[in-house]
C-alpha cells in the first residue's frame, strides 16, 4: 500500500494573541513611525530652506569648482566642474581605504599570530605594539605622522637626496618608469606568470597528495610570477626609460611622488587599525579550544602546521565578522584626513559646501559615498564568511 | 643516565614536576613500562594521573629526573620530541577531533603532513583503521555529526594511523553515556590483544581486570601502590588505596 505524500499544513493561526499576528502588527507600527518621522524631517527642512531663501538642488555640480586640489590621480584644475572634484575626492578616499585595508590585514595578522610565538621577545613586542597603538587616539597619530614628515624633513629647496629619491617637506619623489608599449609585454608576462603560478600550485598540491612531498606554496609561485613578468619585459625590448626627478630652483620636478598628507593618512590608519586587527586575530585563535592544539601536537604536527591546518581554519569564522568592523572603521576614519589637509571626499565636499552653501546636498553625497563603500565591504565579507563557514551539523 | 633495560619502552627515573613554583604535582616518579605491557593508572581526582601520561609525549614537561621513551630521552630537543610524538598516540577525554575536517581528513592529516605519506595510501590506511573501530561508513561525515561513542572511536582510529608503538588514554570513557562506554571499551580490548603498549587512565575496573598487566595507584603526585589487577582490587595494601576503592565501588 502506498502512502499519499503529505505536505506540512499551511494554515496559520491569526488570532490576535498569535505570534504571527503580533509580529505583523509590530512591523506595521515601526514602518508607520519611521516613515512619519522621515516625512516630518524632510518637510520641515524644505520649509525652512524656502523661508530663508536657500537654494537647493544638485545643479551646482556642473558649475566650475574654482579651486585646486593638492593631489589627484587624474588631472584636475579649477575650471573643472564640481562633480569632477567630487570624483577626485572619492578616488582619494578609496585609494587610502583599499591600500589601507590590504596593509592592515597583513600587518595585523602577523602581529596577532606573533602573540603565540614561542619566542618571548616576539610575543612581548607584539603585545607592546598593540597596547601602544590602540591606546593613542587615531587623530593624534595622524597629526603626529604629518608633523614628523613636515617638520623634520628639509625644505623642498634643500631636499635630501638618496640616489634618485628626494625626501622633503613636499613628500617623497622617486623615479617612475615612462610608459612605453614595450611595458605591455611586461604586464602580459605578469598575467601569464599568474596563470602559471596557479597551475604550479595545482601541480604541487596533487604532487603532495601523490607522494607526500611538501613544496613551497607561496614563494615558488611568487617567483614564477616575477620571473615571467621580467621575461615579458625583456621580450618587449626591456624599456628602461625612467622619469627621474630633478631638483629645480623651487621644487623637485618630474618622477612619481607621494605627498606627506597621503603618507601620514595611510601610515596612521594602518598602524592604528592593525592593532585592533591583531587583537581580533589573537582572540580568534585563542577561542579555538585548547584541546585542538594538544591533539595537533600529540599527532606530531609542527607549530606552523598546527597553526595552518588546525587553528587558523577554525579561528577564521570567529575572526571574519569583527574584521569587517575594522575594515569599515578604517574606511570611515579616513575622513579624519581632513585634519591634515589630505583631499579626501569629506575635505572636498567641505570646500564645495562652503563655496555653494548647498549643505544638505553635500552632506548627502558624503553619506552616500560612505554608505556605498561600507555596504559593498559588508556584502563581500558576508559572502566570504558564508563561504568559509564550516559544516558541523 | 640510568641502567636501562632494552625491554623497557618507557623509563621514568626520579621524575619531578611542578606547576608554577609551588605546586609539586609529580614527586619522585620511578616507573618502568615493558614493551607490550598494558597498564591502568587510577587514583583520586587531582592526584596527577593526567600529568603523568602527558609527560610521555611532552604535552607537559618535567623539570627533574630522566624520562626515556623508546630509547630516546625527552629533553628540550625538538628532534627528539618530534620522533617520540610519531611513536606515541594519545586519546583524550574530550575526543579533540578537528571539527572543520571530515572523519577521513581527521585521520589522514598527520600521516600526510608528518608521515609524508601519499594521500591515497593515507586514505586506504585510514579506512582500515576506521573498519577496525567499526565506523567505516561514517568516513565522510563531520565529527560533530557523530555520537560521543562514535567520536571517541574515531579519535582512537586517528591515533592509530601513525602506527604508534605506545598508546596513551586519558579517561577515554568518562565523557560518555553508559551505553557508549561499552562500544569504546570493546575497541580498546581488541587493541590490547594485539600487543601494543598501552597506558590508560581509567576507573573502569572491568576493563582493568580484563586487559591490564598492572594497575598503578597514584595519590598526591606519587605512585603509592602497584600490583596485578587481581591483587590490587582484592587485596589493596595501603589505607589510601583501600579508601579509594571503597569509594569507587561504593556507588
Ligand atoms: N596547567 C596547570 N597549571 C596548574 N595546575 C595544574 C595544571 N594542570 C593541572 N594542574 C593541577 O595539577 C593537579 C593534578 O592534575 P591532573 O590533571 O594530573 O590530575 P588527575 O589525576 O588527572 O585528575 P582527574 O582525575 O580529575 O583528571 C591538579 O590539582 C590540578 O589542579
Ligand atoms: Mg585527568
Amino acid at each position: 500500500m502506498s502512502v499519499a505524500p503529505r505536505t506540512p499544513p499551511t494554515k496559520r493561526d491569526w488570532s490576535w494573541r498569535s505570534q504571527a499576528f503580533r509580529g505583523l502588527l509590530y512591523q506595521i507600527i515601526a514602518v508607520v513611525l519611521i516613515g512619519g518621522i522621515a516625512w516630518w524631517l524632510a518637510a520641515n527642512t524644505a520649509e525652512n530652506m524656502r523661508v530663508r531663501g536657500i537654494k537647493s538642488g544638485f545643479d551646482f555640480l556642473t558649475q566650475p569648482a574654482g579651486f585646486d586640489i593638492g593631489e589627484s590621480l587624474t588631472k584636475f584644475d579649477s575650471n573643472d566642474p564640481y562633480w569632477k572634484a567630487f570624483l577626485v575626492g572619492v578616488s582619494n578616499t578609496l585609494r587610502v581605504a583599499i591600500l589601507g585595508i590590504i596593509l592592515t590585514t597583513i600587518l595585523g595578522t602577523l602581529i596577532g599570530v606573533g602573540r603565540f610565538s614561542r619566542n618571548g621577545l616576539v610575543r612581548g613586542l607584539c603585545q607592546a605594539y598593540v597596547e601602544l597603538f590602540r591606546n593613542v587616539p587615531v587623530l593624534l597619530q595622524l597629526l603626529m605622522w604629518y608633523l614628523l614628515f613636515t617638520e623634520f624633513l628639509p625644505d623642498v629647496t634643500e631636499a635630501k637626496r638618496i640616489g634618485d629619491i628626494y625626501l622633503s617637506k613636499g613628500g617623497i619623489t622617486f623615479p617612475k618608469p615612462i610608459w612605453e608599449s614595450g611595458h605591455l609585454f611586461g604586464v602580459a608576462g605578469l598575467l601569464v606568470g599568474a596563470i602559471g603560478a596557479w597551475f604550479y600550485r595545482r601541480w604541487a598540491r596533487s604532487k603532495f597528495e601523490a607522494t607526500g612531498q611538501i613544496r613551497s606554496m607561496f614563494w615558488v609561485p611568487v617567483a614564477i610570477v616575477l620571473a615571467v613578468g621580467v621575461l615579458g619585459w625583456l621580450a618587449g625590448g626591456a624599456p628602461s626609460q625612467f622619469a627621474v626627478p630633478q631638483k629645480g630652483e623651487f621644487a623637485v620636478e618630474g618622477g612619481g611622488a607621494l605627498t606627506p598628507e597621503f603618507m601620514a593618512v595611510l601610515l596612521g590608519l594602518v598602524l592604528y587599525t592593525a592593532a585592533f586587527v591583531a587583537e581580533v586575530v589573537r582572540s580568534g585563535i585563542s577561542s579555538v579550544a585548547r584541546g585542538q592544539s594538544e591533539a595537533a601536537q600529540a599527532l606530531g604536527l609542527s607549530k606552523g602546521q598546527e597553526m595552518q591546518q588546525v587553528l587558523l581554519p577554525q579561528a577564521l569564522r570567529v575572526i571574519i565578522p569583527p574584521m569587517t568592523n575594522q575594515f569599515l572603521n578604517l574606511t570611515k576614519n579616513s575622513s579624519l584626513a581632513v585634519a591634515i589637509g589630505y583631499p579626501d571626499v569629506v575635505s572636498i565636499s567641505n570646500t564645495a559646501l562652503n563655496q555653494t552653501g548647498r549643505a544638505v546636498e553635500c552632506i548627502a553625497l558624503i553619506m552616500l559615498v560612505y554608505l556605498t563603500t561600507s555596504l559593498l565591504t559588508s556584502f563581500f565579507m558576508n559572502w566570504y564568511n558564508a563561504k568559509s563557514a564550516i559544516k558541523e551539523r | 643516565m640510568t641502567t636501562q633495560n632494552q625491554d623497557n619502552i618507557i623509563v621514568f627515573d626520579k621524575v619531578n614536576k611542578w606547576y608554577g613554583n609551588s605546586f609539586h604535582v609529580l614527586r619522585d616518579i620511578n616507573l618502568n613500562v615493558r614493551r607490550g605491557e598494558r597498564i591502568v593508572v587510577c587514583g583520586p581526582s587531582g592526584s596527577g594521573k593526567s600529568t603523568l601520561i602527558r609527560c610521555i609525549n611532552r604535552l607537559e614537561e618535567h623539570q627533574e629526573g630522566h624520562l626515556i621513551v623508546d630509547g630516546t630521552e625527552l629533553t628540550d630537543d625538538v628532534k627528539a620530541i618530534d620522533k617520540i610524538r610519531k611513536e606515541v598516540g594519545m586519546v583524550f577525554q574530550q575526543f579533540n577531533l578537528f571539527p572543520h575536517l571530515t572523519v577521513l581528513e581527521n585521520l589522514t592529516l598527520s600521516p600526510m603532513y608528518v608521515g609524508k605519506m601519499p594521500k591515497k595510501e593515507a586514505e586506504e590506511k585510514a579506512m582500515l583503521q576506521l573498519k577496525r573501530v567499526r565506523i567505516a561508513e561514517q568516513a565522510g561525515k563531520y565529527p560533530l555529526q557523530l555520537s560521543g561513542g562514535q567520536q571517541q572511536r574515531v579519535a582512537i582510529a586517528r591515533a592509530l594511523c601513525l602506527t604508534p608503538k605506545i598508546m596513551l588514554f586519558d579517561e577515554p570513557t568518562s565523557a560518555l553515556d553508559p551505553e557508549m562506554i561499552k562500544e569504546v571499551l570493546d575497541v580498546m580490548v581488541e587493541m590490547a590483544n594485539q600487543g601494543i603498549t598501552m597506558i590508560c587512565v581509567t576507573h573502569e575496573m572491568g576493563f582493568a581486570k580484563a586487559v591490564a598487566d598492572r594497575v598503578i595507584f597514584m595519590d598526591q603526585g606519587q605512585i603509592v601502590e602497584q600490583n596485578t589487577p587481581h591483587e590490587f582490587f582484592n587485596n589493596p595494601q595501603t589505607d589510601r588505596s583501600k579508601d579509594f576503592l571503597s569509594k569507587i565501588l561504593g556507588h
